[in-house]
């Protein structure tokens, strides 16, 4: 066991952070600490230069093939530019769907012709993604999906019909991808397909789902006859639940394990606060500061532990399973926590009719982290099942 | 960066798992636990001479093999899988750390190759309170020209009653807090020790209370410069803390496999209670808490090897050491509690094991500080400071 960083991670990491400090200056200042969870609707056609930014500085897709235009960094180095990107308080990524989920996906999945028409605008920083999978009946049951896709011969296009739900960001995106059944009587997992949407076409509708927090960052996108082209479809009909899961791999790999310095910095202001406050005389407030700042250390340890004598192909080892479960637990108690160093002062907002402060927003906001990606119940269930190797939950009898 | 054993270190683990699982058995636990010794002194033999377990972090040059707190915390948590008795972290998680951190080089050279060859120590500082640091001596000492004499008492001395050699602080009479501690090392059986086993609840794991009367030492048996033990000592204990915490979070593990393996045995309604998501959110509860003890105690252990040489790590050793006792305390004694839940009538029994593993947990919840004590030392570094 080893745990420092070579020199050349250590070099890395002061060429990334120097240039953050170098280029999050003048119109890009206001952007500092802006555009995270609960905050994902703020700011958007300045966080899409910003992006575009980062594209010429090199900085989109570092973890992509280097064949792909990515940098093709070790995982360490890939940790080490989320962890600095964090520190530096940058933006919340508007390219973060395209560039760890469309675009990891076209590489192992895609065509030659899907991958050259795609991946240039999400490595420019200038498309940007949205993901279609939860439907109103299907959330972590995917196989559920009832949105549809008909083969039209006479146009040679698929025809597009259905609903998702919790839509990130639809309404800032050029492209959505999209899971729907392309053989009517199939069920399940069989039968799916993985499609390549255009946003911007008559039969597409985006409306915007008003939150907890008083924002929107999610939508619902209708499907009426939305087209799409024969050859944006991933794999073949049928086969969409395999292109599917394999992007899962990705969700729950690499793109999230920048998020610790964004908790760090977090934390960091729920401590100044209750030392500000004088929360932090209180014992029964300094024993859960201390047990989020051991719980964040520890967070640190274990995607450690995921990363080493790990292949750097995105998969994760067996102690993988609990990431989730264990992060989405630790942000919900923090949200908590600020609340009750706040105080009284909790319920009090900047500004009517519903402007929050960030530790309120964070407080409301992350009551979905225990939700989305798979509830912390569905988590059990993944880690009693693989990692346990205890009986799968009843299913209903599939033809 | 490789946060991960090596393949020597896996084999060093491997091999403990598959010895411990054959030499530690319940019928073994139990036989030990019956004696007043507390542990087979065949299987230490064994252990030391077989194993050399004792001497894995001892320096070469004192016959000992060089290795680092990694492989003692690998060993650990299969001694702590296995629920072996025996005066191990006594021994080598507390007094021959103490020895490393503060003796000098004749005290090294005279007692570290007697460990080695199987003899056993232990360190006695607490005098009751539920205190874990310099403050907790009570024990006092005397100069009367080469010679001191020690008074007082002390408690919760992990194998005190047997250990061969003793190291002992105390503070100078008068003194308070970190000033005026200082180390001793004597034979356990020195004339003005009276020492006597303490019945406890944890059978698996001997303590004792030391009392000393007019107990007068030679100035050899000073470790370091008189009156400078509090820092060692802390050090001390923070290494011991790391090492009880690899002994929890193997103890989590084995608990983890036992309540699993038994929900799929145990039918009801006419399935397996492990297909009932009640138990399967129980287990993956108990996963979770285990796998973070893990990362928490690797962690601790690669800090605790920078800080017996040195290394970058080395400032970080009293936070690591309190991250991983305050998670694996409570982690510990959850499971075991769950595990007691979930066999149900049969972990209330004292046939099965799980009550074993129940009592071990509470009680090393307990020694050396229990969660809120570490929390607290958490949060005095982080709160008490300036903005």
């Amino acid at each position: 066991m080893k745990l420092q960083f070579s020199p050349q991670d250590e070099a890395f990491r002061s060429e990334i952070a120097g240039w953050l400090a170098d280029n999050l200056v003048g119109e890009f200042a206001q952007l500092k600490f802006r555009g995270g969870p609960g905050d994902e609707h703020m700011f958007p056609e300045e966080r899409k230069r910003w992006e575009r930014k980062l594209a010429e500085g090199g900085w989109t897709c570092v973890g992509w093939p280097q064949e792909y235009g990515g940098r093709g960094l070790p995982i360490e180095q890939q940790v080490i530019f989320f962890e600095e990107y964090a520190r530096a308080g940058a933006p919340g990524r508007m390219g973060h769907i395209g560039e760890g989920l469309t675009g990891p996906t076209l590489i192992a999945f895609g065509s030659e012709e899907q991958k050259k028409k795609y991946l240039p605008g999400v490595l420019a920083g200038t498309e940007f993604w949205c993901q279609g999978y939860s439907e109103p009946s299907a959330g972590s049951d995917l196989a559920n999906v009832k949105t549809k896709a008909r083969f039209d011969e006479a146009s040679g296009k698929w025809i597009v019909n259905g609903q998702k739900v919790w839509t990130s960001l639809a309404h800032e995106s050029e492209y959505c991808f999209v899971i729907a059944r392309t053989d009517p009587d199939s069920k399940a997992h069989k039968g799916l397909g993985f499609f390549l949407i255009k946003m911007d076409q008559p039969g597409v509708t985006v409306r915007p789902i008003e939150q907890i927090t008083g924002t929107s960052e999610f939508n619902e996108v209708f499907f009426d006859d939305a087209e799409c082209d024969a050859s944006d479809i991933v794999g073949l009909p049928g086969e969409g639940w395999k292109v599917a899961m394999g992007l899962l791999g990705y969700e729950r790999g690499v793109s999230t394990l920048g998020q610790q310095m964004a908790f760090q910095n977090e934390f960091n202001e729920v401590v100044a606060l209750a030392k500000e406050n004088g929360a932090a005389q209180d014992p029964v407030i300094r024993q859960r500061l201390a047990d989020a700042h051991i719980g964040l250390k520890i967070m640190r340890y274990n995607s450690m532990r995921m990363l080493s004598g790990n292949s750097g192909d995105g998969s994760l080892q067996k102690e993988a399973l609990i990431y989730k479960l264990y992060w989405a637990t630790w942000h919900r108690d923090l949200g908590e926590l600020a609340m009750d160093i706040l105080g009284a002062e909790a319920d009090i907002l900047l500004d009517a009719p519903y402007e929050l402060n960030r530790l309120q927003s964070l407080f409301l906001f992350t009551r979905s982290d225990t939700i989305y990606g798979g509830t912390n119940q569905i988590q059990r269930n993944i880690i009693a099942e693989r990692g346990l190797g205890m009986p799968k939950e009843l299913r209903p009898p599939q033809n | 960066m490789e946060f991960a054993f090596t393949q020597e270190q896996e084999m060093i683990r491997d091999t403990a798992a598959a010895f411990l699982k054959d030499a530690s058995t319940s019928a073994a636990i139990r036989a030990a636990m019956e004696s007043d010794l507390g542990y087979s002194p065949e299987l230490w033999q064994r252990i030391c001479a077989e194993m050399y377990w004792q001497a894995l972090h001892i320096p070469e040059e004192y016959g000992g093999m060089g290795l680092g707190y990694v492989e003692l915390v690998a060993v650990l948590e299969q001694m702590g899988r296995y629920l072996l008795c025996s005066p191990y972290l006594a021994t080598v998680g507390m007094a021959t750390n103490a020895l490393l951190i503060a003796a000098s080089d004749s005290q090294k050279a005279a007692i570290l190759p007697q460990l080695i060859e199987g003899k056993t120590a232990t360190v006695a500082f607490n005098g009751g309170r539920s205190v874990w640091d310099a403050s907790a001596v009570t024990a006092t000492y005397r100069r009367e020209s080469n010679e001191f004499t020690l008074n007082g008492d002390y408690r919760y001395v992990l194998d005190g009653h047997s250990a061969d050699y003793l190291i002992l602080a105390a503070r100078e009479e008068g003194s308070r807090g970190d000033e005026g501690l200082s180390l001793f090392v004597c034979a356990g059986d020195s004339a003005g020790i009276q020492r006597s086993r303490l019945a406890t609840m944890d059978q698996s794991r001997r303590q004792a209370t030391i009392q000393l009367k007019d107990l007068r030492l030679p100035e050899s048996s000073v470790m370091g410069e008189l009156g400078t033990g509090a820092k060692p000592l802390a050090k001390i204990l923070d290494l011991a803390t790391i090492a009880l915490a690899a002994e929890q979070a193997g103890g989590m593990q084995q608990i983890l496999d036992i309540t699993v393996d038994y929900t799929k045995s145990r039918s009801q309604f006419g399935r397996t209670i492990a297909g009932f998501q009640a138990i399967k959110h129980k287990a993956a509860d108990m996963m979770l808490r285990n796998e973070v003890a893990r990362s928490a105690v690797y962690y601790a252990a690669c800090v605790a090897d920078d800080a017996l040489c040195a290394g970058p790590l080395a400032s970080e050793l009293a936070e690591a050491a309190s991250i991983a006792k305050s998670y694996c305390s409570e982690g510990y004694f959850k499971n075991t509690g769950e595990a007691l839940q979930m066999h149900g009538g049969v972990g209330f029994t004292w046939e099965y094991d799980v009550h074993l593993y129940f009592k071990r947990a509470k009680a090393s919840e307990h020694f050396l500080g229990s969660s809120s004590y570490h929390r607290e030392r958490v949060a005095v570094m982080l709160l008490d400071t300036a903005c």
